[in-house]
């Protein structure tokens, strides 16, 4: 038994490949763990960012600064009455947030966090993303259905028909990238996520700047589907308040509207990471070979750490402007000693067996982290496009975008 | 801020009191008697000033006789209107424009109801009244004629406005003037639901304002300050109306 | 000339349902509470999948007697009364009040407190418009503009505290002038004002006016033409973004505006885009006439020669303001006693709404809530 376990560490390929049952299940519970986290995170970050952006400050009370919002909005979630319409159809209604949820978690295994840090790593690993991902659709329709109100049902199939069209135009400057990773020496190219990231590695340039300005076209074309698919601002009018169609999820409260949240921002955090994977290089460092040598190596390798240390200054920061009232002494507590931790992860993070080893997760998150802030950035700015208008942008300027592209790719591809 | 308003000290009997102004002493009046506000003079108080010199004013009576309160200047009366306008109607309809008046300096017609609507179109077609800024009623419960229908009119090529008034009996109905301005909808439904005066010919005739079951038209002179539809209320409320 | 039968649509709701068979229409109902609407408004719609057919506004809900509350008081106890009518520029509301009742008095307030009015009407035009931009923004999905006018907005609402003790039903004017003298500081609290807002102005344009979004949302959408806007008695901002230049300052001046040097901005389409522009130049036009009021005030008395008790002779008056909304018009009818005879309130927010039939037609859906925004009707307004 504990061979099998210790057999492993000696490999170079994820547990999946490996086959190893038992690390491909740590490594799911990390995985999902940390999807988890980012959920609580980005529940609070978006609720901070939006804030500040409108001039205020957002959650301040629950905990310093509101960091324990999200876990007291998880508490409310949970112990409130679970209501289900009279006229509802039970098992569809009870499964269709499963469905959503699954599919957003599912393609969390093929997500390269490194060259071996990811659960698994298929050879069609691309595809597979894009198909999962699709199955949430399947989802929202049944939920739009099982509530027997014709207003979530209009908002289910606009909300199906919206991620439907931008599919379309994903997929085509997915497979723009696709091409470009097939310009390697072999002349094979690619499907699978770490495959990609190996291609742009070797090919020195990460896909968003090569064959300049196709690659950013092709990332830009993606960048606008993913936030159309995730049903986001400013595409956000099946779910938006002041319209007369208030959404899919209108019948549903408690936990099960928690479940549909927590596959939204899966389904966020997912297609950021095949953008991030696709265009931007996954997990290599930036510079990788301009800034060529041990020493760019050691410099950038502090980055983790400094950022968690920078992190653990703003908590103190914001400690040493606490009011100084006794009634603002336990969040001041809780505030120094939340900057003592992240201070304790940046200081462990630096220390030279972690600080090589967790490299390559970090440079991945941080960029899916660029791309989360824009999602909330784009809700703060824009307002909301019309039914009608956005599939108009979804056909008639995306996909026929996303078609140029993918042509001008190829025929500069074979010429290149 | 207010308190720095002091009000001068009332003048004596007969001169005509400053304005309320900023700190500023009045004019030193002899000062031999108590002074009097004369309730008829036109005391130029602000409500917050001099509230209590009058009153300690209205305390004492006015001692020696004072002499009347200086004679109100006549107020201003209504003064025959004359232009184009007029000529052309009542050349058209004589004694149907009853009168045509400008009271401080606002003009108006008042018509029979039988010649109105013609007027109103032609006030419309030919004069270039074409915005008709507003249609609304007065109820006198003493008069003959109960109502006054008035329309207050006004022309964007002439810049001039004018009002036309008429006075009908209380069950007649009016023939409408959405046919001449569309605003004419919701202003005549008002009038119906507040009044109960019915106009022919509109489209779509029914209570705008209060519920659609609603008895009674509140804006009647007969109709009591606190006074509800009872039965409405208790109806559609379930509850027992207060009043 | 369009057939004025088809400018307002009636749904015949009262009658068999004509469409039963045909499950093409749907009517639909946009509820007295909706966060969209503005207050308590019901709009009845009559669909095709989403193409508006007609529309059907219920409106009452938020009626209050207040003509008939006016038969029962004094003058000036009424006074209060008119600035919950509409209660987004309550200041407005007050003048025109003050001023008809003036002119039935025969009487003219005294030049300061011309000018005083002058500076407290555009400073509460400036608010109600920026709160029309937030909610309009608002509804139209961009949810940040709200907080930036709000916040700008405080800054008007502090100097209306400073003077007359109240934010937003303010009963700022008395009939003969203005109760209370400009407070210390007062020049000073409104010249910053006017250096601190124009960058914000520049601010919300930069979020909306070229924003692709909100160009696409509002332009072509609730068109109607300058002859239709007269016909049916819109107007205000409405009527003079479908390019008819008319505005009651200009036309019929009152409470001085003729000495002040301000331009009239119109728009070319009548669509929600020109709309939004021409408020947004009006406000810009506030910022300058509040500046040559506030540089040019002049000393004197406040208030003008009223008895005690206001006893106006026998006779009946109109007098109309531009309120932020429109025409704002006072028919006042005086049988010489202390207590009006009758107060008719001519609110622009009620005529203007006649007119969301007609520019919602052909439609769709989302648009209506545009409209209903760009309309920017205050309940209290319209329904008294």
């Amino acid at each position: 038994m504990l061979d099998y376990i210790t057999s492993y560490l000696s490999s170079n390929v994820t547990p999946g490949q490996a086959g190893n049952w038992f690390w491909a299940t740590v490594y799911v519970f990390v995985v999902f763990g940390g999807v988890a986290v980012v959920v609580l995170a980005m529940n609070w970050l978006e609720r901070k960012a939006l804030a500040h952006f409108q001039i205020r400050l957002g959650p301040m009370r629950v905990g310093p600064h509101g960091l324990m919002q999200p876990f007291a909005d998880a508490i409310k979630l949970l112990t409130k009455e679970d209501i289900i319409p009279a006229q509802a159809d039970r098992f569809v209604f009870w499964i269709a947030p499963l469905i959503i949820l699954c599919a957003s978690f599912t393609v969390y295994i093929v997500i390269p966090f490194g060259p071996t840090h990811a659960i698994t790593d298929l050879n069609i690993g691309i595809l597979f993303m894009l198909g999962v991902s699709s199955l949430s659709v399947l989802g929202i329709v049944m939920a739009g259905w099982a509530s027997n109100s014709h207003y979530p049902l209009i908002g289910s199939l606009r909300s199906s028909a919206q991620m439907v069209s931008y599919e379309v135009a994903m997929g085509l400057a997915v497979v723009s990238a696709i091409l470009m990773t097939s310009l390697n020496s072999t002349g094979t190219g690619t499907l699978s996520m770490i495959g990609i990231v190996q291609a742009q590695q070797e090919q020195h340039i990460w896909y968003v700047f090569k064959f300049f300005p196709l690659g950013l076209i092709a990332m830009v074309i993606f960048a606008i589907a993913m936030v159309a698919e995730t049903n986001r601002a400013p595409f956000d009018l099946p779910e938006a308040e002041s319209e007369l169609t208030a959404g899919f999820h209108t019948e549903y409260s408690g936990l099960r509207w928690s479940l549909f949240m927590l596959g939204e921002y899966a389904a966020m955090g997912a297609v950021s990471s095949i953008a991030v994977t696709l265009w931007l290089g996954g997990w290599l460092r930036p510079f990788p070979n301009w800034l060529k040598g041990s020493a760019f190596d050691f410099v950038f390798s502090l980055f983790p750490g400094f950022t968690f240390l920078a992190l653990a200054g703003f908590c103190f920061l914001g400690v040493v402007r606490m009011p100084k009232h006794p009634h603002f002494r336990i969040q001041t507590i809780g505030l120094a000693g939340f900057g003592a931790l992240l201070g304790f992860i940046g200081l462990v993070l630096l220390v030279t067996p972690v600080r090589v080893r967790v490299q390559d997760i970090y440079w991945f998150v941080a960029k899916v982290a660029v791309f989360m802030y824009l999602y909330i950035w784009y809700r703060a700015t824009f307002p909301r496009y019309r039914f009608d208008q956005l599939m108009t942008v979804g056909w008639k300027i995306l996909l026929p975008a996303a078609l140029g592209v993918l042509i001008v790719t190829a025929i500069v591809g074979v010429l290149f | 801020m207010a308190e720095e308003i002091k009000s001068p000290t009332p003048p004596p009997v007969g001169e005509t009191k400053p304005p309320a102004e900023q700190a500023k002493p009045s004019p030193a009046p002899p000062e031999t008697k108590p002074p009097v506000a004369s309730p008829a003079a036109p005391a130029a108080a602000s409500p917050a000033g001099p509230a209590k010199p009058a009153a300690s004013a209205a305390a004492t009576p006015a001692a020696p006789a004072k002499p009347a309160a200086p004679a109100k200047p006549a107020g201003p009366t209504p003064v025959p209107w004359d232009s184009p306008v007029v000529s052309k109607l009542k050349s058209r309809h004589g004694s149907g424009v009853r009168e045509a008046s400008t009271y401080l300096g606002q003009n108006y017609l008042v018509v029979e109801p039988s010649v109105t609507r013609e007027v109103l179109q032609v006030l419309r077609d030919e004069e270039q009244f074409d915005y008709c800024v507003d249609i609304t009623a007065v109820h006198y419960p003493k008069r003959e004629k109960q109502f006054d229908l008035v329309w207050i009119l006004y022309s964007f090529p002439k810049n001039e406005r004018m009002r036309v008034k008429t006075m009908i009996n209380d069950g007649e109905t009016f023939p409408s003037s959405v046919s001449i301005w569309p605003t004419a909808n919701w202003l005549e439904r008002e009038v119906f639901d507040m009044f109960g005066i019915k106009f022919d010919g509109h489209p779509d005739l029914k209570r705008i304002l209060l519920p659609d079951g609603w008895e009674g038209y509140p804006l009647r002179k007969d109709y009591g300050i606190i006074q509800q539809d009872q039965k409405w209320v208790q109806i559609n409320l379930g509850i027992q109306s207060g009043q | 000339m369009t057939d004025p039968t088809t400018y307002i649509s009636h749904l015949e709701l009262g009658q068999p349902d004509k469409t039963y068979l045909d499950t093409n229409e749907l009517i639909l109902n946009m509820g007295p509470q909706h966060p969209a609407t503005h207050g308590v408004l019901r709009v009845i719609l009559k669909l095709d999948g989403e193409k508006v057919l007609g529309t059907e506004c219920v409106i009452g809900y938020l009626h209050r007697g207040v003509e008939k509350i006016a038969e029962n008081r004094t003058y000036a106890m009424f006074n209060p009364y008119v600035d919950r009518m509409d209660y987004v520029a309550a200041v407005s509301n007050g003048l025109g009040y003050c001023e008809a009742v003036e002119k039935l008095l025969n009487v003219e307030a005294p030049p300061r407190a011309r000018y005083i009015r002058v500076i407290l009407t555009e400073l509460n035009r400036l608010a109600s418009h920026m709160v029309w931009l937030g909610t309009h923004a608002l509804d139209i999905g961009a949810m940040t503009p709200l907080f930036y006018t709000f916040r700008d907005r405080e800054e008007i609402l502090k100097i209306f505290e400073r003077y007359c003790g109240a934010r937003l039903t303010t009963h700022a004017f008395r009939i003969g002038g203005c109760q209370y003298e400009t407070y210390e500081g007062f020049e000073k609290d409104v010249k910053n004002f006017l250096d601190f807002v124009p960058p914000k102005i520049d601010e919300y344009e930069e979020l909306l006016t070229t924003n692709r979004i909100w160009v696409e949302r509002t332009r072509n959408v609730g068109k109607i033409s300058g002859a239709d806007c007269i016909a049916l008695g819109v107007t205000g901002p409405v009527l003079r973004a479908s390019g008819v230049k008319w505005d009651i300052r200009k036309a019929k001046p009152y409470s001085g505006y003729q000495e002040f040097d301000f331009e009239i901005p119109t728009g070319e389409n009548g669509d929600t885009y020109d709309r939004y522009i021409v408020r947004i130049k009006e406000m810009r036009q506030s910022l300058r006439i509040i500046r040559q009021a506030v540089d040019g005030l002049p000393a004197g008395p406040i208030m003008a020669k009223v008895g005690k008790v206001i006893k106006p002779p026998v006779g009946e008056i109109y007098h109309s303001i531009e309120a932020p909304k429109g025409e704002l018009g006072y028919y006042i009818v005086s049988d010489g006693s202390t207590q009006p005879y009758r107060v008719r309130i001519r609110p622009p927010s009620f005529v203007n709404l006649q007119a969301l039939d007609l520019m919602v037609r052909g439609q769709l859906v989302a648009d209506v809530i545009a409209v209903i925004g760009t309309f920017d009707i205050v309940l209290g307004e319209v329904d008294r």
